[in-house]
C-alpha cells in the first residue's frame, strides 16, 4: 500500500528526471564549443577539439600577409593537401582568445578556406588540421600588424 | 533581422568557389564604450554551407572574425546551376539563410 506521501515523492522523482533529459538536447543544439573559444592558449583550444600534441607539417598551408597594417581586417587562409582531415582551425596566439575560426571538413568542400580575422598585435598566426585519426599538424607564421584590431 | 549576405559562386574545373560576405558587427566583448562600460560580445558563432540541400560544410566562430566577416571555400563537383545556400547563427540566437546559383 503507498502512502500518499510516498506517491507524491515517486512523481517529483520522476518530474525531475524528465527535467533532466529534457535539458539533454537543448545542451546538445548548443554545439558550440565555447570552451575551445575562451582557451587562452593555442594548445588548450586544439585539445577542445580533441587534438594531441602539435606536430609541425609541411602538408598544412597558412597563407596571410607578412605585415598587416589594420589588424581589424586580416585575411589568413589555411589549406592542407591531406587526406583525412577532420578539422582546420585559425588560431592568433597574442589574441586574448587564441581561436579565431574552425572549420569542419567534409568530402563534398576542398579542405582550403579563407576568411579575415582580427588581431590584437604582432603574433605568430597557427593554422592547425586535426585528422580523423587524432594527429594534429599545424603550420605558423608570424604576422606584424601596424594598428591593432581589438583595441578600446 | 540583419542585411543579407552577399554570395558569389563560380564553377571552374568540376569545382565551385563560394565567396561569402555576410554582414554582422562581430562585436569581440573586448571593447569599451564611452562610459567605460564593455560592450557585450556579438558574433557570428555558426556558418553551415549547403549544395543543393545537402550539407557540405559547417564552421565556428569566435568573436575574432572580423567585422562584415568573408569566408571562402570550394566545393568540391558543383557545376553552374546548382544552388549554394549559407546560414549563419549568433550568439543572440539571429540566424539569416541565403541562396545563390552557381555561374
Amino acid at each position: 500500500m503507498q502512502t500518499r506521501r510516498e506517491t507524491l515523492k515517486q512523481s517529483g522523482a520522476v518530474a525531475g528526471l524528465l527535467a533532466t533529459t529534457a535539458l539533454i538536447p537543448q545542451s546538445a543544439l548548443a554545439a558550440f564549443n565555447a570552451k575551445a573559444f575562451e582557451a587562452k592558449s593555442v594548445a588548450d583550444a586544439v585539445k577542445a577539439f580533441g587534438g594531441g600534441a602539435l606536430v609541425e607539417s609541411k602538408d598544412v598551408t597558412l597563407t596571410g600577409p607578412d605585415i598587416a597594417e589594420n589588424g581589424a581586417v586580416v585575411p589568413i587562409g589555411v589549406s592542407t593537401t591531406l587526406a583525412g582531415v577532420k578539422h582546420l582551425l585559425i588560431l592568433v596566439e597574442k589574441n586574448p582568445s587564441a581561436l579565431v575560426a574552425k572549420f569542419d571538413v567534409s568530402d563534398a568542400v576542398e579542405p582550403n578556406f579563407l576568411t579575415r580575422a582580427k588581431m590584437g598585435q604582432s603574433s605568430d598566426v597557427y593554422a592547425v588540421a586535426i585528422t580523423a585519426d587524432g594527429k594534429t599538424l599545424y603550420a605558423k607564421k608570424e604576422i606584424k600588424v601596424t594598428l591593432g584590431g581589438c583595441g578600446g | 533581422m540583419a542585411d543579407p549576405m552577399r554570395i558569389r559562386a563560380q564553377a571552374a574545373g568540376g569545382n565551385a568557389t563560394v565567396r561569402v560576405l555576410m554582414s554582422h558587427e562581430m562585436e569581440t566583448g573586448q571593447r569599451k564604450d564611452s562610459s567605460g562600460k564593455t560592450i557585450p560580445a556579438w558574433h557570428i558563432t555558426e556558418v553551415t554551407a549547403s549544395h543543393n540541400g545537402k550539407p557540405v560544410m559547417t564552421a565556428e566562430w569566435g568573436p575574432a572574425v572580423a567585422k562584415n566577416p568573408f569566408l571562402q571555400f570550394t566545393v568540391k563537383g558543383a557545376k553552374a546551376g546548382d544552388k549554394i545556400a549559407i546560414t549563419w547563427k549568433d550568439n543572440k540566437g539571429d540566424t539569416r539563410t541565403d541562396e545563390a546559383v552557381v555561374s
